[in-house]
């Protein structure tokens, strides 16, 4: 298969899939639940999830791993399914995206402080080694390391997918607004401090999901393409912040509105564009077509 | 040095996160003492342990806790000034153990049930910490029964419930109303990423703590 880089490479603007999380809880995932062991639990809920992404128009779906590394695992005393976990998961996935689409291995932070000394960074190479390898045997060709905000834990999760497996490899952190305008990590790593160390330690394509909404989605682009002119930016935002309403969380971003921003997105430098929490395959549907009008 | 010096520079220690002469952080202060050397030798030179954390550490943590509010620095300063007040704190245990030096109140934290993370909930316990009051830390998935048993122990304590994730606020919302029926009176703060002063409203919590520091400034005015 040509790698996502390699497509973008000829010009091409590509769709990634929408929120996970949510869609989970949509189906009936309960708080405190491991959303991860719904791959071995619930496959086929978590399989209508990946193919209505593919359904949408997505060129590329993500994987119910992102809390699959062991130090997620083990807090739900499933630290010893750590491999079946994010092999089914990437299986799920591979199978409904079939040969041609590109299944993106999610891996999400571990949730520990190498600067409060919780964990060292070899257990972080050693834990995201072992998510890595699981996330290719199941079929992914891509692995997604994902809302980062330690420069050091995303360089180690990217280190080890490079080393360990042959998968092309994505980096996305997470991003806030200070009041004066600026965006920073929540560990204080701004969009253009990420670029050339996460490139440094093998990514292909990085970027950034989460957040509060696509606007400010168009201005961490253009932070990342300030200082590199050739990286392939991928974002993934979500449907804005969420609202809570007589018992139920919301995100008021309408897939309209969300679509609305594409052609401003890609002017800013992203080359693929998804959901994160509160995107719906709407959203991604209306993405696809609005990319599809600009090509 | 005299007194005021001392404390003033355990007070730039802990604002800069200088644990100890060892620590190699930050590197400006390479080879200085640190919190922890300083705290002894002003508690040698007499200096009293309430004028320590009142003019050093309070002081100090509460500028930390104001640039954190102000995005002037991030999680990683804030933890390692936190450590340099525990470096300090230490010392000083005995002599809140004995009774001689008062805190301000008591707080009890907890991350609700069914939500797992604790990093918003550690940032918040060790700035209150800082602002002088006893923190009980009831860690995470916390709950209500376990909320309740600490109110029992504790029921002059004022309760900080935070949540990361959007499916946890309705636990919150839960934890909220249980403890409010069996204690009217007890205030209850709220907190995390997806909570907003319209949702605290909504669930009837007393307040809504957008960052450490203002969790700080709603329990210093329930005392003042």
């Amino acid at each position: 298969m040509e790698t996502i880089a390699d497509k973008i490479k000829t010009g091409k603007i590509l769709v990634s899939d929408g929120a996970w999380g949510t869609f989970l809880q949509q189906k009936g995932l309960q708080p405190g639940e491991c959303p991860e062991l719904w791959n071995l639990e619930h496959p086929n809920e978590v399989f209508d999830i990946a193919k209505s992404y593919i359904d949408a128009g997505a060129d590329m779906i993500e994987t119910n791993s992102f809390g699959g590394s062991r130090f997620k695992l083990e807090l739900y005393g499933l630290a010893d399914k750590v491999y079946e976990i994010n092999k089914a998961a990437a299986q799920i996935s591979r199978k409904a995206a079939g040969p041609n689409k590109h299944v993106l291995g999610s891996i999400g932070p571990s949730g520990k402080m190498l600067v409060m000394g919780d964990v060292t960074y070899d257990e972080y190479y050693e834990a995201f080694k072992e998510q890595a390898i699981a996330l290719a045997d199941g079929g992914a060709d891509t692995l997604v390391i994902e809302t980062m905000t330690d420069i050091d834990e995303a360089r180690a999760a990217v280190s080890a997918a490079r080393e360990n497996t042959n998968c092309e490899i994505i980096c996305t952190m997470t991003f806030d607004k200070t009041p004066d305008g600026d965006f920073y990590t929540m560990m204080g790593i701004a969009p253009a401090d990420m670029v050339q160390t996460i490139i440094d330690a093998g990514a292909n394509i990085i970027g950034a999901n989460c957040g509060n909404g696509m606007e400010n989605m168009i201005a961490i682009s253009e932070a990342i393409r300030s200082v590199n002119a050739e990286i392939p930016i991928l974002i993934h935002a979500n449907a804005g912040a969420p609202v809570y309403e007589n018992g139920e969380t919301h995100f008021l971003e309408t897939p309209e509105q969300m679509a609305s921003l594409v052609e401003k997105l890609v002017s800013a430098g992203a080359n693929i564009i998804g959901g994160c929490c509160g995107t719906t395959p709407e959203h991604i549907r209306q993405i696809a077509q609005k990319v599809k009008q600009m090509q | 040095m005299d007194s005021a010096e001392l404390l003033k520079k355990l007070s730039e220690c802990v604002e800069m996160g200088k644990v100890n002469k060892d620590a190699p952080f930050p590197p400006a202060m390479k080879g200085m003492d640190g919190a922890d050397e300083l705290t002894r030798q002003a508690l040698e030179m007499g200096i009293k342990p309430i004028e320590i954390l009142n003019d050093a550490l309070i002081a100090a943590m509460e500028k930390v806790g104001e640039k954190f509010s102000q995005k002037k620095i991030f999680v990683p300063q804030m933890l390692i000034s936190a450590k340099a007040m525990n470096a300090s704190m230490e010392h000083l245990k005995p002599f809140f153990q004995s009774g001689e030096v008062k805190r301000k109140g008591k707080f009890i934290i907890g991350t609700v049930a069914g939500d797992l993370h604790d990093i918003g909930k550690n940032l918040v316990a060790m700035i209150v910490e800082g602002a002088g009051w006893e923190v009980i830390d009831l860690g995470v998935d916390v709950k209500t029964p376990k909320f309740l048993q600490a109110i029992a122990e504790h029921p002059e304590a004022i309760v900080g419930l935070s949540a990361l994730l959007t499916t946890t606020m309705q636990s919150m919302k839960n934890t909220v109303n249980e403890i409010h029926a069996q204690y009217p009176n007890i205030k209850l703060i709220v907190g995390g990423a997806p909570v907003t002063d319209a949702f605290s409203k909504e669930i009837g919590a007393n307040a809504y703590a957008h960052d450490p520091q203002s969790a700080v400034s709603y329990l210093n005015a329930q005392v003042a």
